[in-house]
């Protein structure tokens, strides 16, 4: 007995203890040290002009960038799980490129099709459309970063509830449609819910590939992660903390409302 | 509605699962398809539902040609054997499903979902989830969300496989039952022959793809068309060339000329039947049975010597 209570409070104390030096104590220093001289500075910093734009950026880019890695997702699930075809495994390994990929990487791939003398720049740019440095790059270079994970979180739902379910609607009278609607959809609703939540925080946060393509160009060009960057290079350390603090509150909100879900679930 | 299948082939990849398969289910009645796994029933029911596409042949559900109708328009109404239970619905929800699918008003869907959760016992139940009932309720469940939708035809796929023994026992008589009250054209797959016989009126006994033999519990076992349909509606044992039923072998005490000399092995008691495991003298197996009264009364017992005689052995000519 004694023991394996030695051993139980062994790995907690190892799981705990890594945890709390490795996350906790840093992002407590922040928020310490943002407030160290009271709410002035870094209210001030976060309500300038080029703070709020850089929030409402990384807004623009988390709402077009999620919506569409989520439908795209549960599409991409439905193939990979359901379809058998040729590439199938070609496909699967690609979804997971973004994973694999440093950002850096991928927003110079991105400048290379898109920027000038790219395959489309030129194109792009005698119809009048700027994609690098500015928004739809920046929102691109999210939508590349984010994309693979509702399908990895789907996927797995999507083969443990098989196909009787949907059979047995369909000889009830369902079309394919109203099947996914009312049967697939609910079904596999957490899977979903929890990739949009793991693909926000990662949108939100996307510094290396969003930095390349955005050219950061002040009150413009510049995400919330870009803005921290610059006021930390700038020695402006409240207004990074403050931003930092903002870009922290939001992924845990994000965070909180993922976990709120998951006990609903285990609720119902 | 009667069914007729005609000539169906279904493969899948390389394995041949339906190999040219004709049967006839007339009006109403109750219809086993009756084989060991692997024979092809299960596919040959889910082509009947339309939730498989046979690669040849014909499917005529009332007179129509139902081949290419999708399984949605094909009126049949269908069991699986896990239930397939729709998990984030309450039972009310379930069995409603699809009478709201045919934009039904509100009360009359409310109105049917109550007259079937009576049917089928599930009174108390409508506002539970699948997870919160038995196993046997669930295949309840989905039956009554099967009949809901008053189908022409009742399909089930091993609809008590996954039941324990006494509940299975239950569910088959209620099945029988239910069937005399709604009288839909109903056909269930099994792999349990006892199962057929119980419930069935007509079973259709398939294997490897093909269909051996149809018939009615009765005929099936007492006029088998061949040694498969012979050893699998019940027990058998072989002598020579010959096929004969455990309980169409006489023990005698005394040898009489004809008799075969055995020794009792073990004498088995299975309630108001014996069955008397023997070795003859020629070294092979052979099992009995008889009532109990007949092995008291003898006093049967293991390492008794007994000579024993075929009443009504059969022999194939195939075999």
């Amino acid at each position: 007995m004694r023991g394996n209570r030695l051993q139980r409070y062994g790995l907690r104390f190892v799981a705990l203890g890594y945890l709390a030096a490795l996350l906790l104590v840093p992002v407590v220093i922040i928020f310490v040290r943002t407030f160290e001289d009271g709410l002035g500075p870094p209210i001030d910093a976060i309500t300038s002009p080029d703070g709020q734009h850089a929030f409402w950026l990384t807004l623009t880019c988390v709402l077009i960038a999620v919506p569409l890695n989520t439908i795209f997702g549960v599409v991409a699930a439905l193939v990979l799980v359901r379809q058998k075809f040729r590439g199938k495994a070609i496909l699967n390994t690609i979804i997971d490129l973004p994973f694999a990929i440093s950002p850096v990487v991928i927003g110079l791939s991105l400048l290379l099709v898109y920027g000038i003398n790219g395959w489309f720049g030129d194109d792009l740019a005698d119809a009048g459309i700027r994609v690098i440095f500015s928004t739809p790059g920046m929102v691109l270079a999210t939508i590349f970063v984010s994309l693979p994970f509702v399908v990895r979180e789907t996927m797995p739902v999507l083969q443990e509830i098989g196909t009787e379910q949907e059979q047995a609607a369909s000889t009830l009278g369902a079309s394919g449609w109203q099947t996914f609607w009312r049967i697939t959809l609910p079904a596999i609703r957490w899977g979903v819910a929890y990739g949009v939540v793991l693909a926000t925080a990662r949108a939100l946060g996307e510094f290396g590939a969003v930095s390349v393509v955005a050219g950061r160009i002040s009150g413009e060009t510049e995400t919330l992660p870009l803005f921290v960057e610059k006021q930390f290079s700038n020695f402006d350390l409240a207004g990074a903390y403050a931003a930092a603090i903002l870009l922290a509150v939001m992924a845990l909100v994000v965070l909180f409302s993922m976990n709120l879900l998951r006990r609903k679930e285990r609720e119902a | 509605m009667s069914i007729t299948i005609e000539g169906v082939e279904k493969r899948f990849g390389t394995f041949e699962a339906l190999k040219g398969v004709s049967v006839a289910v007339p009006n109403g009645s109750l219809t086993a398809l009756l084989g060991p796994s692997g024979s092809g029933k299960s596919t040959l029911l889910r082509v009947i539902a339309g939730l498989e596409e046979p690669d040849a042949g014909r499917v005529v559900i009332a007179g129509q040609d139902a081949t290419k109708v999708t399984p949605q328009k094909r009126g049949v109404g269908f069991v699986f054997q896990h239930y397939a239970a729709f998990k984030h619905m309450t039972v009310e929800k379930n069995v409603g499903f699809g009478l709201k699918i045919r934009k039904k008003p509100k009360e009359q869907i409310a109105a049917k979902v109550d007259e079937l959760l009576e049917l089928v016992h599930l009174k108390g139940f409508a506002h539970r989830y699948p997870s919160e009932l038995s196993g046997g309720q669930r295949q309840r469940m989905a039956l009554a969300r099967a009949l809901a939708v008053e189908p022409e035809v009742l399909l089930l796929d091993e609809p008590f496989g996954a039941l324990d023994a006494t509940v299975r026992k239950e569910l088959r008589t209620w099945l029988r039952r239910l069937h005399e009250d709604v009288h839909v054209t109903t056909i269930f797959v099994t792999h349990d022959q006892e199962e057929a016989m119980d419930v069935a009126q007509q079973i259709v006994v398939m294997n490897d793809g093909l269909i051996e033999q149809v018939g009615s519990p009765r005929d099936l076992y007492e006029n088998p068309a061949n040694p498969f349909v012979m050893g699998f509606v019940g027990e058998v044992n072989r002598v020579g060339d010959n096929l004969v039923r455990p309980h169409d072998i006489e023990i005698l005490l005394e040898p009489d000329g004809t008799a075969q000399e055995g020794q009792i092995e073990r004498v088995a008691h299975l309630g108001f039947e014996v069955r008397v495991e023997l070795v003859l003298d020629d070294g092979r197996q052979l099992s009995v049975q008889t009532t109990r009264q007949d092995a008291e009364e003898r006093e049967l017992e293991a390492g008794q010597i007994v000579y024993v005689r075929p009443d009504r052995e059969r022999k194939f000519s195939a075999a």
